[in-house]
């Protein structure tokens, strides 16, 4: 009798816990919403309309065309070059949580019919931070959009440089800049996107060298964090610095990108490259004797 | 602990500077005296630790670029600014003479009184800076000059208006032109050089690092209160960062550590520009004997091998 009770008390409790919907709190406003509401709204907030970081997955979702994304280099994990307690243990811990393996993600895929090459950075995975991995795989996605002579569009979120990897996450920034400048010689298309935040190493480096540079609507982005500016020169900073809508008002930004309109945007601006290279701009680079 | 010994040598050093400017010869009893407790006191000042390392590495009385300047070349002419908004005192360069090669040379400025530093901003550049830098190189990569870069920063200067200027845009251009040019680029870290700061002046064919020097992701108080969130973890922070010369030559980073006399390179600084004058002009022949297709392919791919 006892024991059907409670065998019985354990069905109650898992099917409650299965029929009841799961919620997500808003980090901005506090509220809260069912986590399919959230996700049906693109993580913005369905109250205040604060944005929300979004996962590779659903921002890959968010652009490409169903069905056409193809993930390459997706094998590669963490390495640890100073042997920095604990680093692999946490990293372990946050692959068996988040299905990945490093913070880059990198794919092919369709923007309404258009081929290019994606990169997102997660936040979810020790907040996007450069590492030797995440280098190596931004690096390899610009060489291969330069190869595949396709556009380039990365999607920047980062803390900055990864801290465990000393010296070789800082070498990334190099890389990376280094490659981007050979893909822009080449003629290559990169957009990119800032979302938030996109802070140190990143926003130094392979962020900050597109062609054309889009950002979230309220997204934190600098190279400096706003508390280690704070506590440097003691005043206090002034209403919106650093957010998306700052840097677009001192002309580093060229255009502030809601989520409703990304894929449309990015098409647009993917097309006017398109007929820009059927016409003139490849004599151009060939020394004007087309 | 190199830091007592240090002190004990400056004050020494002082006594000396006194006699000297008294008249005294170098080989008065008093003087050979005073510079044989100088000597006792610098021998033990060998295995040295990662945090002593980084101590000499931002000692005021180090030379820095003004010195290196008037010690290693001939016929400097200063650059100023960037042509587009202001001059950066923070960042000193122009073009010389080394070993009567044309070259431009540029780094970080640092003082060696608090006045200077001020006025230096402590060798924290803004955007300005770093244009006015690539303005310096352009310059070279257009009338085929070597470049050589002194790193010595305790980073960007984290600001209000350098965020307004594009802090982040200005280090990622210089890297990514540094990255496409054709002429020879050397590159010495001779004392703090703390994160993307560092690396906007670095993007060369050959880094060398004077061997009491530092090069790393972030200063080790940042790291360890980004890490730890408490920045009085510093000395354990120097270590496990693995900072120092030897260091980032076993990371396959640095290519050469320029040695520096006891105690660091303030102690005796002409034996210091000796090291270092050899060392550039054994790099700089080399890679002046390459074409300017295969000075680019070194340096792309030193950078593609970065791991």
């Amino acid at each position: 009798m006892e024991k059907e009770e409670r065998s019985l008390k354990t069905v109650l409790m898992t099917v409650t816990r299965k029929l009841a919907p799961d919620y997500v709190n808003c980090k901005s406003c506090g509220r809260r919403a069912v986590r399919k509401v959230w996700q049906e709204n693109m993580n913005i907030c369905p109250f205040c309309g604060r944005y929300q970081a979004m996962s590779a997955d659903q921002r890959l979702g968010l652009i490409f065309d169903p069905g056409s994304r193809q993930d390459f280099n997706s094998d590669a994990g963490v390495r640890d070059p100073l042997n920095f307690p604990g680093y692999s243990e946490k990293a372990k811990k946050l692959e068996k949580k988040t299905g990945l393996k490093e913070s880059a993600v990198t794919a092919f895929g369709r923007i309404n019919g258009i081929r290019v090459v994606a990169v997102v950075l997660d936040t979810r995975f020790f907040m996007g931070s450069m590492s030797s991995i995440v280098g190596e795989k931004v690096t390899r996605a610009v060489e291969t959009a330069d190869r595949e002579k396709l556009p380039l569009i990365i999607f920047a979120a980062s803390g900055g440089a990864r801290m465990q990897e000393g010296i070789h996450s800082l070498m990334q920034m190099a890389k990376t800049s280094s490659a981007v400048q050979e893909f822009s010689e080449n003629g290559g298309l990169y957009i990119s996107c800032l979302t938030h935040p996109t802070t140190g190493g990143v926003t130094a480096s392979f962020a900050t060298l597109g062609d054309i540079t889009l950002a979230e609507p309220g997204a934190l982005i600098g190279f400096a964090g706003p508390r280690v500016i704070e506590q440097t020169i003691g005043v206090k900073l002034p209403k919106g610095f650093q957010r998306a809508e700052y840097l677009h008002k001192h002309g580093f930004v060229d255009r502030i990108v809601k989520r409703q309109e990304l894929k449309e945007v990015l098409y647009d601006i993917l097309k006017l490259h398109e007929d820009s290279r059927g016409g003139f701009a490849e004599d151009i680079r060939k020394g004007g004797q087309g | 602990m190199i830091r007592e010994s240090l002190m004990e040598v400056g004050r020494i050093n002082m006594q000396m500077e006194e006699l000297r400017s008294k008249g005294r010869a170098e080989d008065d009893q008093e003087m050979l005296d005073l510079s044989m407790e100088k000597a006792r006191l610098l021998r033990p000042c060998v295995n040295l630790t990662a945090e002593d390392k980084v101590f000499l590495a931002r000692k005021i009385e180090r030379p820095h670029i003004d010195d290196f300047i008037k010690a290693l070349f001939t016929d400097f002419f200063e650059q100023r600014g960037d042509h587009l908004y202001d001059d950066d005192p923070a960042i000193y360069g122009g073009i010389a003479r080394f070993h009567g090669i044309p070259v431009s040379v540029v780094g970080h400025r640092k003082g060696h009184t608090a006045e200077e530093n001020v006025a230096y901003n402590f060798g924290m550049a803004k955007p300005e800076g770093y244009r006015k830098a690539l303005r310096i190189m352009d310059q070279a990569e257009k009338f085929g000059r070597p470049i050589i870069t002194f790193i010595d920063t305790p980073g960007a200067f984290p600001g209000i208006d350098a965020e307004e200027h594009g802090q982040g845009e200005a280090i990622a251009r210089n890297m990514a032109r540094m990255s496409s040019y054709h002429v020879p680029v050397i590159s010495i870290v001779t004392g703090e050089g703390s994160s993307g700061g560092a690396l906007a002046l670095g993007v060369c064919n050959r880094l060398l690092m004077l061997e009491y020097a530092v090069y790393s992701v972030l200063s080790p108080e940042g790291f360890a209160s980004i890490l730890w969130k408490d920045s009085s973890r510093h000395a354990e922070a120097c270590e496990i960062m693995k900072l120092t010369a030897d260091d980032i030559r076993e990371a396959n980073v640095a290519d050469e550590v320029i040695p520096e006399p006891l105690g660091g390179g303030q102690e005796n600084p002409k034996r210091l520009y000796g090291s270092m004058d050899m060392a550039i002009e054994k790099n700089l022949s080399a890679l002046m004997a390459m074409s300017p297709g295969e000075l680019l392919r070194d340096k792309r791919r030193k950078f593609r091998g970065m791991q």
